[in-house]
């Protein structure tokens, strides 16, 4: 006991396990919606090209970065949604080219100009240390506009994930609602980044959302149950990075990956079934059956 | 032609329209028009434009050519094939039929006047009793219902429904035609689509065949005839009457079933 009191007396540590839980609890929740409309691809894409902002924003005008990274991450998000709507076959493509490319950007300019190796690793694998109030700050506000987001348009969300195509007809404004959930999306991905890492963020949208669909036929509980797994695994993970010097991101994921063995290990095959069809790319438009 | 009414008000109309998808025309030259109380089966072989149709009517598609118009306010309502559906989706009936309405506050909640809407609509399509289950586990029959009960909850002036008999027993198709009847009878109008000629069509009271363009509109007696099923299906059909019914006998499909045996 005396053990998990004793990191608390840390500042950087408090902060960080506020932090590691908000961002669990955070990417827990909207991983349902990417996970149930099968656009895990387009999270770990959207990931990558933000670093791609955050590298270069950082260097050129480092006092405005969250800004700056922030813009960046909107314009690539509805890009991404332009493109996939646009065009079903061809989409991942890309997407694969648009997100790579950003994210090599980022390796680039990092590598020629950025300030030595931690900055860099930090951004991509997260790191505690260094978290600022501005980060703080900046987190819980993306997460009360991400839970009132979510509560608000609860029932034009759930439509527009269960089958955008009527959803539309029955006059839910899907673009609209689409757009506004890529924004949504990448800010939580801006706001994670430095505590989850780049490479990581994309497990944690999917693993909660996964375990919490293994638990529950229920719509409205998958939601509570992944925001529960993301931010536990947000607290158990950032207690082992402590104990184990790695980075906070890498056990966080470790966490989620053990949880998730466990429901599988009780639910066996059944709980695994319900989860088919979720690695289905998602076409953002109703294919045009005739 | 159908005798026409001063209170028969046109829901939706297409004037001319072409239509299609990245530059390939499905449907050319059509003119059609919706009005209250219609009760009309969209008939035609798979590809030939029924559900494109279906989609100019919802105003999901627009026209490549010609004009769609809608009726102002006009609460449309759309059930869609249940093979379309995604199963594995976790959501429950009641979560699923309720989805249609919109929230009315800020907190998602479910107040106990739409969870009494959800019943009552259940209980008059027969499926009451089974809001808390999973969408998966209910039969063919009892899918087709949950998703006409959500389309009902907009209470709607339109319905359109894309072949909602495919894939269920010969006894639900039965229910589905009685029940939608019952709503017509009410004052819905209703739009489906279907490629079962004897077991549906022939027991709607209009009939729209297409392929590509529409090739024949009527009752079933006008447009259930050789000439018309052959421009539709491309195949030659004999018709037969039976008890006052029509029945399509497919001579391409009987004399393959022959030759199986």
């Amino acid at each position: 006991m005396e053990e998990l009191i004793a990191p608390l007396g840390y500042a950087f540590f408090t902060k960080g396990l506020l932090v590691a839980t908000l961002s669990g609890a955070l990417l827990g929740l909207i991983g349902v919606y990417i996970v149930l409309r099968g656009m895990s691809y387009i999270g770990h894409g959207l990931s990558h090209s933000i670093f791609g902002g955050f590298a270069a924003v950082q260097l050129f005008a480092a006092q405005f970065y969250i800004l700056g990274a922030g813009l960046w991450g909107v314009a690539s998000a509805l890009a991404i949604n332009a493109v996939s709507r646009r065009s079903r076959v061809g989409a991942d493509a890309a997407i694969g080219v648009i997100t790579t490319a950003s994210f090599a950007l980022g390796v680039a300019l990092f590598s020629k100009f950025g300030t030595s190796g931690p900055a860099f690793d930090n951004a991509l694998f997260g790191s505690i240390l260094g978290i600022s109030v501005e980060q703080i700050i900046g987190l819980v506000a993306v997460s009360i506009l991400t839970l009132t987001f979510v509560l608000m348009r609860y029932r034009a969300l759930l439509f527009t994930t269960f089958d955008p195509h009527v959803a539309e007809v029955s006059g839910v404004n899907v673009r609209r609602l689409e757009a506004a959930l890529m924004v949504v999306l990448s800010l939580a991905i801006l706001a994670t980044l430095t505590v989850i890492g780049v490479t990581l963020v994309a497990a944690m949208l999917v693993i909660p959302a996964v375990v919490a669909r293994m638990l529950t036929d229920s719509f409205s509980r998958m939601l509570v149950i992944s925001t529960i797994v993301g931010a536990a695994s947000g607290v158990v993970g950032m207690y082992l990075s402590y104990f184990a010097g790695v980075p906070s991101g890498t056990m966080i994921v470790l966490v989620g990956a053990a949880v998730f063995l466990v429901v599988l290990a009780i639910t066996g095959g059944r709980g695994l079934r319900k989860t088919a069809g979720m690695d289905h790319h998602s076409e953002l438009v109703a294919a045009p059956a005739r | 032609m159908r005798p026409m009414s001063d209170d028969m008000t046109v829901l939706a109309s297409l004037e001319d329209v072409s239509a299609g998808y990245d530059h390939h025309t499905v449907l050319t030259d059509v003119d059609f028009r919706v009005h209250t109380c219609d009760f009309t089966g969209i008939v035609g072989p798979s590809g030939a434009g029924k559900t494109t149709l279906l989609r100019l009517l919802l105003g999901t598609l627009a026209p490549m050519s010609g004009t769609a118009t809608h009726a102002k306010g006009a609460r449309v309502a759309y059930v869609p094939q249940l093979e379309t559906v995604d199963w594995n989706f976790p959501i429950t009936v009641e979560e699923c039929v309720l989805m249609s309405r919109p929230q009315s506050r800020w907190w998602p909640r479910t107040t106990s006047a739409e969870r009494t809407a959800v019943r009552d609509v259940l209980e008059r399509l027969g499926i009451a009793g089974v809001s808390h289950r999973h969408i998966r586990d209910l039969s063919g029959g009892q899918q087709q219902r949950m998703f006409l009960a959500r389309a009902l909850l907009r209470d709607p002036e339109l319905l359109l429904l894309d072949e909602p008999t495919s894939g269920v027993d010969v006894s639900t198709r039965h229910d589905m035609l009685h029940l939608l009847g019952d709503l017509n009878a009410d004052g819905l109008a209703i739009i489906l689509t279907t490629h079962d000629l004897n077991g549906m069509a022939a027991h709607l009271p209009h009939l729209v065949c297409v392929n590509h363009r529409i090739v024949g509109e009527g009752s079933p007696e006008q447009v259930l005839t050789p000439p018309v099923l052959e421009a539709t299906f491309g195949a030659r059909m004999e018709v037969l009457e039976h008890l006052g019914m029509r029945v399509v006998i497919d001579e391409a499909r009987t004399m393959r079933a022959v030759g199986d045996e």
